[in-house]
């Protein structure tokens, strides 16, 4: 056995989209075709098409609906020229947003489906885990099921009969083994599956999306099986939209998008950039299609989290500076026009913690660029660490008052709070309430006073 | 595109994943490493087939026995079809049973990959396994229903002769036309759900163009070549011939079924290979 388990080189697979409208062709024009291509050798021509229709791809990459390669002959490469290696032992997360292609790559890899060019080796023997229960049949029983999705993974008959007691007992159904599992609850029935999943014996493991099945306690169960799996220097290669299980289980992580390979590296790096980019999409999304009010003199266009120096924040920190930056747009504001930027902090719930304009603090914007920004910078960020909403709103004033209103984009915009020191001492709170403040604390005596008042005050 | 992780080495993989070629490879290996799948999903076929029924494996019997009867009644009785002068209600059934057989592995070949698209969208495994598996699944209700025809034997006393040991060789006649034939359906149907509906009418036509109410000697003599052109023609007249020492199914007859099967078998296995690559993606 060599030391690399899975090596991909270039693979690409292209589907064409609503293969199944073509029902109108008679089924003889299709029979003669089929025949046709049989006796062809190389039975689509693939090499021209492919190179006609990756031009194209490139051209409207950005165009389509799964955001992936769409080209003039309803075709779309889910998956194209993916590269990487996986070596024995190692565990590796597939990361990417639904159609990315990773679903793809594993039906390749697991030969369910052929690639359309490329290639890859696979040294040792797999087995392919894209959904728990494959094969079950409702009417036979557990113990039967056990048998036939046994021999569907690829186990010999006596492996299933030599682990047949372990499986039972991991999936908890002793009483209802002998019941056709059409009667099992559809918990019942997800743990018996695992549970015959759990037992195999792979040297390689390729697994899709299965960890969100059962309850809690099964989940935790089945991440503690692969966890072991992983531990005893086999190797898994595991497709999730988890990322907190893709962290905690893989050394390694796979970034795909429009099915390209866009990163790949320590899991912890991949998975923040992975999340990075999808916040940074929802909140540009948000602006784009929410409803809005008020006069429409100026638009606010988006809205993110920079440090003082104009470094781009994923998260902010507690008790650390955060610069809240507004992107507008000016549509037909007179130069006279006096506009104040304001900001909302609600929680998870939209309850609202707190409200804050710039005319507060005695700030208002005359004589506005066609676009530009708002920024305000927060010296000392108040909020605990936790997710929050924030919500954004723009008025005219006239000295302290509120004229009219402006724009207000009806949309939360998530913002992720982490710890951090904010009062300086190392003190690190959790779960105490949004909010943070801090003061000046002080003592002093009153000397007709019993000593036991300083006590009870210092307790309120 | 990242590559990650450069290492060279000279592997020696145990598979390769590549896109199909059009070269025709028939990887008989492979069907014979997934024999225990085999063997369990012909398992489950019969696990299954009677389930929550009252009769159970009765209906092997129960169904070509309420044919013959019907057979009887209207061809026999009525339209009095001659029967090589058999009694016609073991006339009839001896050729219901291959028919019966014939008829229901043509069947669940046809619809074998797309009953089983959960499995074929989900695990690999060769794919010629499940019309295989559908083929042969049909031979235990055969055997049941035979026990039936040893029954109309003793009753009207006709006694086998060693020639009832040939009956294996067409049996595998009849398995040969499903599979040859039911290849073809079970990859079109991949694509084309009409052939679903296409089968109960195909298999009409081909009952009443294979001698089951009638005899082969019906059939003029300037018609019996092309007619023969159908093997199931030779299975049924093998069948008569053996269990009942009428008819003649001589050597070079069975050789011209033999070749129209082979043709169409391994056409159809050309078709269903070529196809099997796309299965996946379409079923």
């Amino acid at each position: 056995m060599t030391d690399v388990a899975i090596r991909a080189d270039k693979l690409s697979k292209r589907y064409k989209i609503g293969a199944r409208q073509n029902r109108h062709d008679t089924l003889r024009d299709q029979v003669v075709n089929s025949m046709k291509s049989l006796f062809s050798r190389n039975g689509h021509g693939a090499s021209r098409e492919t190179r006609s229709s990756m031009a194209c791809a490139q051209a409207s990459d950005s165009a389509g609906p799964r955001s992936s390669s769409i080209n003039h002959s309803d075709h779309i490469w889910a998956l194209k020229d993916v590269s990487f290696e996986v070596k024995h032992g190692e565990v590796v997360g597939f990361i990417g947003r639904n159609g990315a292609g990773k679903s793809t790559l594993l039906k390749i890899l697991s030969r369910i489906t052929q690639p359309t060019t490329g290639r890859a080796e696979i040294s040792g023997r797999v087995v392919s885990l894209l959904e728990v229960g494959t094969g079950f049949h409702p009417e036979l029983t557990g113990r039967e099921n056990i048998y036939l999705n046994g021999a569907i993974l690829g186990m010999k008959k006596w492996e299933i009969a030599t682990k047949f007691d372990e499986i039972v007992a991991f999936s908890e159904i002793e009483k209802f083994i002998d019941t056709p599992v059409k009667r099992y609850s559809s918990g019942m029935y997800v743990r018996l599956a695992f549970a015959v999943a759990a037992h195999l014996e792979p040297e390689i493991l390729i697994v899709d999306e299965v960890l969100a099945v059962g309850d809690i306690a099964f989940q935790k169960k089945c991440l503690g099986k692969i966890n072991q799996v992983a531990r005893d220097g086999r190797t898994v290669l595991l497709v999730t939209h988890n990322t907190d299980s893709a962290a905690t289980l893989c050394n390694r992580a796979v970034l795909l998008k429009a099915g390209h390979v866009v990163l790949s590296g320590p899991s912890g790096q991949v998975i923040s950039q992975y999340l990075a980019e999808i916040m940074q999409k929802e909140k540009d999304k948000a602006f784009r299609n929410c409803e809005r009010t008020g006069n429409g003199k100026i638009l606010i266009r988006s809205f993110h989290l920079e440090s003082p120096n104009g470094q781009v924040l994923n998260t902010a920190k507690t008790g650390s500076p955060a610069v809240f930056v507004f992107g507008f747009e000016n549509c037909v504001c007179q130069p006279s026009d006096k506009i104040s930027l304001g900001f909302s902090i609600h929680d998870r719930r939209g309850y609202g913690l707190l409200n804050y304009y710039s005319h507060f603090s005695g700030v208002s914007y005359e004589n506005l660029p066609a676009k530009g920004h708002f920024k305000c910078l927060l010296p000392e960020l108040p909020l605990a660490p936790g997710e929050y909403n924030l919500m954004c709103r723009a008025v005219s004033i006239s000295g302290q008052t509120t004229v009219q209103e402006v724009d207000w984009p009806h949309v939360f915009v998530p913002i992720s709070v982490t710890n951090g020191d904010f009062f300086g001492t190392g003190v690190h709170l959790a779960s105490e309430g949004p909010l943070l403040i801090k003061g000046e604390w002080s003592m002093g005596a009153l000397a007709d006073q019993p000593a036991i008042e300083t006590a009870v005050s210092g307790l309120v | 595109m990242t590559r990650v992780a450069l290492t060279e080495v000279t592997s020696e993989p145990g598979v390769v994943i590549e896109p199909p070629r059009g070269v025709f490879h028939l990887d008989v290996k492979s069907i014979w490493q997934y024999r225990v799948l085999l063997y369990f999903l012909i398992w489950r076929d019969l696990k299954v087939r009677y389930k929550q029924t009252v009769i159970g494996i009765g209906w092997a019997i129960i169904q070509p026995l309420v044919s013959m009867l019907i057979f009887t009644v209207i061809f026999g009785y009525f339209a009095k079809l001659p029967s090589d002068g058999l009694p016609y209600p073991i006339f009839a059934y001896t050729a219901l049973l291959p028919w019966n057989y014939f008829a229901s592995a043509l069947h669940r070949c046809s619809v074998s990959i797309v009953g089983d698209a959960h499995l074929v969208t989900k695990v690999y495994f060769p794919r010629l396994i499940l019309p295989i598996a559908g083929t042969i699944s049909g031979l235990v209700d055969f055997s049941i229903s035979f026990i039936l025809l040893i029954g109309m034997m003793l009753w009207y006393g006709v006694f086998p002769t060693w020639s009832a040991l040939t009956i294996p060789i067409f049996l595998m006649f009849a398995l040969g036309t499903a599979l040859a034939i039911g290849l073809w359906l079970a990859a079109l149907n991949v694509r084309y759900r009409d052939v679903g509906y296409t089968i109960p009418f195909l298999v009409q036509v081909w009952m009443f163009l294979s001698p089951i109410v009638y005899p082969v000697t019906i059939i003029p003599e300037k018609y019996q070549l092309l007619y023969r052109l159908n093997p199931m023609v030779g299975v049924i007249e093998g069948f008569r011939w053996a269990l009942l020492g009428k008819g003649n199914p001589s050597p070079w007859l069975m050789a011209v079924s033999a070749a129209v099967i082979s043709v169409f078998f391994a056409a159809g296995l050309l078709f269903f290979k070529k196809m099997e690559q796309t299965f996946a993606d379409i079923v």
